[in-house]
């Protein structure tokens, strides 16, 4: 049975100056699981993604808290959970289908999902409209690519 | 967390040298910086550079979408060149290639 060796959780403002914070935040805890860098820069760009879509879509631009939760377990897994509480998504499959997006400027790929499904492990997304979303990322570092 | 952008004119190609991180928050600085250089120069073709780009998520790749369909609609092409591994990952995931010719130069290499 897995055993959690290291836990930080920190709540921050929905606010795009914070998506470097998040990055920054989550490359220093994996590091000390001693990724490759390949794995890092996964962890990395899942983690923006995640906190982008709090940010964009959940709050819409206008504030709110984003609830950011790393786990580092003994078997090498990094588990990074992000809430926020906003509008939520009412068809979750829909959003995770790739190049799905509500935006109507032109300006968003509709990738987001896509990456952080292919940057992790395994990815779960919980949400209740009106109530806010949950992304669940794990990845195994240090265990060769 | 500065995202900077240089543009210099070499006949009628313009290269577009973005240097920093891309992401949401530096996306919308860029999208206006680089547009303000493609409709001062309306150049027939453009490159964007991605050679200084350390980081990059999917609002890198509504930019690039956005300012390739902008280059065509001022009768131009864009490409990229250089972009990293981490970059490249996300270009290749979305498919990027298949629409916008993405060249690795030897001046610069990839060692990002």
């Amino acid at each position: 049975m897995k055993k959690l060796t290291n836990e930080v959780r920190c709540k921050f403002s929905a606010i795009s100056e914070n998506e470097s914070f998040a990055r920054s935040l989550a490359v220093t805890f994996a590091s000390q699981a001693s990724p490759t860098i390949t794995q890092l820069a996964d962890i990395k760009c899942a983690v923006s993604e995640a906190v982008t879509n709090c940010i964009v879509h959940a709050y819409g631009g206008n504030g709110g808290t984003v609830d950011m939760t790393m786990r580092r377990y003994d078997n090498g897994e990094i588990v990074v959970t992000v809430k926020d509480k906003g509008i939520g998504i009412e068809d979750v499959k829909a959003a995770r289908e790739p190049l799905f997006t509500t935006d109507t400027t032109g300006e968003r790929s509709g990738m987001g999902f896509s990456i952080m499904e292919s940057m992790t492990d395994s990815l779960r997304v919980k949400s209740t409209p009106g109530k806010g979303t949950s992304v669940t990322m794990k990845i195994r570092v240090g265990v060769g690519e | 967390m500065e995202c900077n952008v240089k543009g210099e004119l070499n006949g009628s190609k313009l290269t577009i040298t973005i240097e920093g991180e891309i992401d949401h928050h530096t996306a919308r600085g860029l999208r206006q910086k680089i547009d303000e250089l493609l409709y001062y120069y309306r150049p027939a073709k453009t490159a964007l550079d991605l050679s200084s780009v350390a980081f990059m998520d999917s609002s890198g790749l509504g930019l690039i979408l956005g300012r390739f369909t902008l280059a065509r609609e001022l009768g131009g092409e864009l490409m990229l060149t250089d972009p990293n591994e981490s970059v490249s990952k996300v270009l290749e995931l979305a498919g990027t290639s298949r629409l916008i010719k993405i060249e690795k130069t030897a001046v610069k290499g990839n060692s990002k």
